[in-house]
């Protein structure tokens, strides 16, 4: 498998920063070369996010931002209504999306794979807060095959321990097994 | 004592990185004030104390100005003292910044680069370094997160060697550096102990002892000023020789070499060569290397020393060479173009007359792109070939 690169579409407060960095430790789990980083102006609850992640079989050299993502993760479903959203998406390019509405139209041409839960409702249950993050890794593990659902939850414990780590880990396994997957030919 | 540390490889940013680095080498006084984007670094030593994992004094202050007296007072006590700021923090110990350096305490600091005040840009650019080039510190810049750390503990070798005995800080980029996670290669705590022994070898620096009467940097008039002023210049320059000895050191230590005061990467061969610093050389490998495959011959040098100026260095890089380019991510007030380009330009007795190009480009969070990186390439190109050029580019 050749290198890939994800964009994390979040709030302040959501975690997408934190499932950026707990994606890289997944991959680096498995020997992949990482690189993981946010753009933010002002730190503020609620204001939108971008993080991006990295990963290779070779060493990544490049510090800069992701303009043609391979996959896009979105933490809020109403940054969907963002006009930029799918920008530079490579041609097959797979979404994974929080959201508890299913696509009746295709949202973008390039767009091959959508795999959706509504991850708001399970971190609810899980955790008992909005923190839909690590319920996406898992979705993002089952729908693209990159990572195995044993290196994301390893990944965990090296942010989150205690009675945080359990409620994640369930988090990220239900996301792993109750994902739905939407595809379109090209 | 601190906790043990063994070796361990974790996916880690540049801000925990330094913080990892500055527990390891076992400051005895940690003084600093938290801002964004250096905040997590501050976060990280506190918890580390609070676990009882560092063992130090750890002062809280109500702003920069104080974090810096506290260190230089503690590094003239004889103390092993870090802080670490950024931007604003940085701007607000100027005049304490003064003192350390003039007082020769061997304090380390990470400065974490960001636009200084003026326009309110919470974002990377390495004007706040820049602002701070004559106050008599070392300063060196990091350019990945492996680095950020290993450099830290190379500051700490440097700062206090005897032949040195200045101040030091570490740069590295906000945002792109402080935030960035990759995977890094944390020392055990006897493996940095073993590097820094060497400095318990040489001679007692000189300190501030309770019941001495000593007098350290209060009046300095006429002759004596000059003196001070002599000796402190004569040790920068030692710096420069220092740099590259204790490069080869941490390399038979830890198996990682950077070079010394500069990297080359493809410089030997090379006909045209970009010259820049921080984590735009990572980018700016990845397009050399394209660039090359396309039959260019083009060569990267990254500064990793900015304060004293790597002139003879940088001299042997870049002569012969067919034509220069220089990217910054800060601008030189009055000479229309890049600080570093401006530094470099100086040298040009040393390397004869070549067309020399300045490229401004990642100020405030500007995305500096291989995109970038390859057209200033190709604009280095037609200047070499003997195309006209306009001596200073803004990208985007």
């Amino acid at each position: 498998m050749t290198g890939k690169e994800i964009r994390l579409h979040g709030r302040g407060g959501q975690g997408a920063v934190m499932a950026a960095k707990m994606l890289a430790s997944a991959f680096a789990i498995e020997g992949k070369s990482v690189a993981s980083f946010p753009m933010y102006g002002f730190e503020r609850r609620g204001m939108p996010v971008v993080a991006f992640t990295r990963f290779d079989e070779k060493p990544i050299l490049e510090k800069t931002q992701i303009y043609t993502p391979d996959l896009l993760m979105v933490v809020d479903p109403t940054l969907l209504a963002i006009s930029t959203l799918f920008d530079g998406l490579k041609t097959g390019g797979v979404l994974i999306l929080n959201s508890n509405k299913p696509f009746t139209t295709r949202p973008s041409a390039n767009l091959a794979k959508v795999g959706r839960i509504d991850a708001t409702s399970v971190a609810m249950e899980e955790i008992g807060r909005d923190i839909p993050n690590t319920c996406l890794i898992g979705a993002l593990a089952a729908t693209t095959g990159w990572v195995s659902l044993e290196s994301v939850l390893k990944g965990l414990s090296e942010y989150l321990e205690g009675s945080m780590l359990e409620k994640n880990i369930r988090n990220a396994t239900r996301g792993y097994k109750e994902v739905e997957v939407q595809s379109w030919d090209s | 004592m601190n906790a043990p540390i063994a070796k361990s490889t974790k996916v880690i940013t540049g801000n925990a990185a330094a913080a990892y680095a500055a527990m390891l080498c076992r400051p005895d006084v940690v003084s600093a004030y938290p801002i964004t984007p250096q905040s997590e670094l501050v976060e990280q030593l506190a918890k580390f104390h609070a676990d009882g994992v560092l063992d130090c004094e750890y002062v809280t202050v109500e702003g920069e100005n104080s974090a810096q007296n506290v260190v230089c007072g503690a590094s003239m006590a004889g103390a092993r003292a870090f802080t670490a700021t950024s931007s604003y923090g940085l701007v607000y110990m100027y005049d304490a910044m003064f003192n350390t350096a003039g007082y020769r305490a061997p304090v380390v600091m990470v400065n974490v680069n960001r636009e200084p005040p003026g326009i309110h840009a919470v974002c990377s650019g390495q004007q706040d370094m820049i602002s701070v080039r004559d106050t008599g510190w070392v300063q060196l810049i990091a350019s990945n997160c492996q680095e950020i750390l290993d450099l830290t503990i190379q500051a700490f070798r440097l700062a206090e060697d005897y032949d040195i005995q200045l101040p030091v800080i570490v740069n590295y980029d906000g945002y792109y550096l402080s935030f960035l996670a990759e995977a890094v290669n944390i020392p055990a705590d006897n493996e940095v102990d073993g590097f820094l022994k060497v400095l318990e070898t040489q001679p007692e620096r000189p300190k501030l002892t309770p019941g001495q009467a000593q007098g350290c940097g209060s009046h300095g008039i006429g002759l004596g000023y000059v003196e001070l002023r002599r000796k402190h210049m004569d040790a920068m320059e030692r710096v420069k020789a220092k740099v590259d000895d204790i490069d080869t050191e941490f390399a038979k230590a830890f198996g990682r070499s950077y070079g010394g005061q500069v990297e080359e990467y493809k410089t030997e061969d090379a006909e045209i060569v970009l010259v820049t610093s921080g984590s735009a050389a990572g980018t700016a490998r990845a397009v050399v290397d394209a660039k090359r495959e396309a039959g260019m011959k083009v060569g990267l040098v990254r500064l990793r020393l900015y304060r004293p100026f790597p002139v003879q260095r940088l001299a042997e890089c870049l002569k012969g060479k067919k034509a220069i380019g220089v990217l910054d991510r800060s601008i030189a007030f009055g000479w229309n173009c890049g600080p570093l380009y401006q530094e470099v330009k100086a040298i040009t007795p040393e390397i004869g007359i070549v067309p020399m190009l300045s490229f401004i480009d990642g100020l405030a969070n500007m995305d500096i792109t291989k995109e970038h990186i390859g057209s200033m390439i190709d604009n280095i190109q037609s200047a070499a070939r003997g195309e006209s050029y306009e001596e200073v580019t803004w990208l985007p």
